[in-house]
C-alpha cells in the first residue's frame, strides 16, 4: 500500500510568530481516497491546505504531496493538482466556455485538448443551454460543480476542495458529492472540508482538527464507535468542545 | 402580529427575486427562511429592513409599514448582513460605540442585552474588527444589531461558513434573545437548524414551497423513505439511480434515503435488484422524514 500513498505527512507545522497555527500534524492519504479534513472556524485548516499545495512554506516538519517536497519542489505540487475554493472560483464576467478555456490554457493543455475536454465537460454537466452564458449569471451550485470539473481539467492526481458545498441547495449539494465520487473511483484523490456533517459521512477517513492539532483520524464508523456517538456531528461536537 | 408580509414581489430586470411571498411572524417567535443562495431570502431581508423597495405588494415591521414608516422601522429593528458590514478599520469597541451613538443610545444602556454576547469578545475589545476570526466578527455584529433595543431582530444567513460547534453556540444565544422578548427573523441554508426555529418557510426561486411548524412539515411527506446502506456508497448511488422504480434517491450521511414510485413497494424486491449488481452487505429500514427530505421533495 505504501506505494499509493499520494499525500504524506510527518510533523508538518507553521508558526506565525509565536502562535502555531499548525502543530505537527502526521498523516497519509491514499490514492483515489475520500479524505476529509474537518476542523473548527480557526483550527488550521486552511493554513495546513496552504502547505499542502505549496503556496505557505512550513516551519518545520516534512510533506509530500503527488510525490513532490512541500520545500523543494512546490511548483511541481501546483501543476500535479487541482485546488478549489468556496471564494474565488471562476471568472463570473467570461462564459462558461471561456472560463473552460482559459483555465485549461493556465493549465498548458494544447487547444486541442482544451476542446476535447471542454466538449465533454458541457456534456456531462448538460451545459449545452448555459455554456454562452456570463459565470455570474448562474446559481451558486452550477458554479461550483463547472468549477470542481475545471479544477480537474488537467487530471490532476489530487483535488483540494475547500468547503465546495457551503450555501448550495440540498439537491445540487448532494448531485456535486456524486461528483466527487465519480473522481475518486476513476482514481482521482479528493481532499476535501466541509462544515456539513452529514458529507463528512460520505468520506473514506476524516481527519478532525482542533487548535492546529489531529485530534482524531480513522474512517467515519469507527470514530463513531470510539466517540460513542450515533452522528458524525456529535463526535465534532464532543471533539472541538474538548 | 411582529412581521406581516402581504404578496410582497420584487423583479430585476427580467429576474424575479421574489414572486407574491405572504407570510406572518409572530411576537417573540423565531421564524426561519429556509432556502439555498439564489433563493431570494436577502432580497426579502432588504425589503423588510426597508433598504430596498418592493415591486408589488406590503409589509409592515413592528406595526409600520416598510415603505411610510421606514424611520420608525430602523429604530425599531436591528439586521445583521449575510456579509460583515461593520468598519474593518475600526476595533471592536469603537464599532459598538459608534453604532450605539447613530441610535441615540449609550453601550451601558443596553448592556444587559448583549452581555452574554459580549463578554467573549470582550477580551479583543482593542483589535480592529478586520483582525477578527470569522466566529468574533459574527459575535461582534450580532452586539451591533442589538445595542439599540430593537423588538425584531434580522439576521441573514448569520451561520453560513461556520463550523457546527460555534454554530450551536450561536443558537442558544438566539434562543437567549428570544426569551427576551425579542422576535427573530432568521435565514439559514442548514436544514438542520430549521429545527430550532418555532416555524419555518422553506423558500427557493423566490417562491414559498411551504410554512409551518419543524414538526408539522415533515409530516407532510408523501411518501415512506428508506435507509439504504451498502459496502460501496458509488455502486449504491449508480444501482440506486438506475432503478427503474426509484422516485428519489439522495445520500444522507452514511444511508441513501431512497422512496419508490410504487404503491404496493416491498423492499425485498430491492435488495434482490441490489444483490443482481453485486453489492454486499445490504440493509434496507424504513425512516423518518427530514426537513431536508421535505425540502428536496418539494423542490424537485
Amino acid at each position: 500500500m505504501s506505494n499509493d500513498k499520494v499525500i504524506e505527512v510527518e510533523g508538518l507545522t507553521k508558526m506565525f510568530g509565536d502562535f502555531t497555527a499548525v502543530n505537527a500534524i502526521t498523516f497519509d492519504v491514499e490514492k483515489g481516497e475520500i479524505f476529509g479534513f474537518l476542523g473548527a472556524n480557526g483550527a488550521g485548516k486552511t493554513t495546513a491546505m496552504k502547505m499542502l499545495i505549496g503556496i505557505s512554506k512550513p516551519t518545520s516538519g516534512t510533506a509530500k504531496v503527488a510525490g513532490f517536497d512541500v520545500f523543494t519542489n512546490a511548483d511541481d505540487i501546483k501543476k500535479n493538482i487541482g485546488y478549489m475554493s468556496q471564494k474565488f472560483a471562476l471568472y463570473d464576467d467570461l462564459t462558461v466556455k471561456e472560463n473552460i478555456t482559459f483555465f485549461g490554457g493556465i493549465y498548458g493543455l494544447s487547444r486541442k485538448r482544451i476542446k476535447e475536454k471542454s466538449n465533454a465537460l458541457i456534456e456531462e454537466l448538460g451545459l449545452e443551454e448555459i455554456a454562452s452564458k456570463l459565470v455570474g449569471s448562474l446559481p451558486l451550485g452550477w458554479k461550483q460543480k463547472i468549477a470542481f470539473s475545471v479544477a480537474l481539467l488537467h487530471d490532476p492526481k489530487i483535488v483540494f476542495l475547500d468547503e465546495p458545498t457551503g450555501g448550495v441547495d440540498p439537491i445540487t449539494r448532494r448531485q456535486f458529492w456524486e461528483m466527487i465520487y465519480k473522481a475518486a473511483n476513476q482514481g482521482t484523490t479528493v481532499f476535501v472540508t466541509t462544515h456539513y456533517m452529514d458529507e463528512a459521512e460520505y468520506c473514506d477517513r476524516v481527519s478532525i482538527m482542533v487548535n492546529g492539532i489531529i485530534e482524531a483520524l480513522d474512517t467515519p464508523k469507527k470514530l463513531k464507535e470510539q466517540f460513542n456517538a450515533v452522528t458524525m456531528n456529535d463526535v465534532f461536537l464532543k471533539l472541538a468542545r474538548g | 402580529m411582529s412581521i406581516t408580509v402581504v404578496n410582497i414581489s420584487k423583479s430585476y430586470k427580467n429576474v424575479k427575486a421574489l414572486e407574491s411571498i405572504s407570510f406572518d411572524v409572530k411576537e417573540g417567535e423565531i421564524f426561519g427562511l429556509i432556502g439555498p443562495d439564489g433563493a431570494g431570502k436577502t432580497t426579502l431581508f432588504r425589503v423588510l429592513t426597508t433598504l430596498l423597495i418592493a415591486s408589488e405588494g406590503t409589509a409592515t415591521v413592528a406595526g409600520y409599514d416598510v415603505v411610510n414608516d421606514y424611520k420608525s422601522i430602523r429604530n425599531s429593528a436591528g439586521y445583521m448582513p449575510g456579509k460583515f458590514s461593520l468598519y474593518q478599520d475600526l476595533t471592536v469597541e469603537e464599532n459598538l460605540n459608534f453604532f450605539a451613538t447613530i441610535f441615540g443610545t449609550t453601550i451601558e444602556e443596553n448592556y444587559d442585552l448583549i452581555k452574554d454576547i459580549y463578554v467573549q469578545i470582550a477580551p479583543f475589545k482593542d483589535r480592529r474588527a478586520g483582525k477578527l476570526s470569522g466566529g468574533m466578527k459574527q459575535k461582534l455584529a450580532l452586539c451591533c444589531a442589538l445595542i439599540h433595543k430593537p423588538k425584531v431582530l434580522f439576521l441573514d444567513e448569520p451561520t453560513t461558513g461556520v463550523d457546527p460547534v460555534s454554530r450551536k453556540e450561536f443558537w442558544e444565544m438566539l434562543k437567549r434573545l428570544q426569551k427576551k422578548g425579542i422576535t427573530i427573523l432568521v435565514s439559514t441554508p442548514y436544514m438542520d437548524e430549521a429545527e430550532l426555529c418555532d416555524r419555518i418557510a422553506l423558500i427557493q426561486d423566490g417562491k414559498i414551497l411551504e410554512i409551518d411548524t419543524p414538526k408539522a412539515i415533515v409530516k407532510h411527506y408523501p411518501k415512506p423513505i428508506y435507509n439504504i446502506r451498502a459496502n460501496n456508497m458509488y455502486q449504491l448511488l449508480n444501482s440506486l439511480n438506475g432503478y427503474e422504480h426509484n422516485h428519489s434517491v439522495y445520500p444522507f450521511g452514511e444511508f441513501v434515503h431512497y422512496t419508490d414510485k410504487r404503491l404496493d413497494f416491498n423492499p425485498k424486491d430491492l435488495v434482490q435488484y441490489l444483490e443482481s449488481q453485486n453489492l454486499l452487505d445490504i440493509t434496507v429500514s424504513i425512516t423518518e422524514p427530514t426537513i431536508e427530505d421535505t425540502f428536496m421533495e418539494l423542490a424537485k
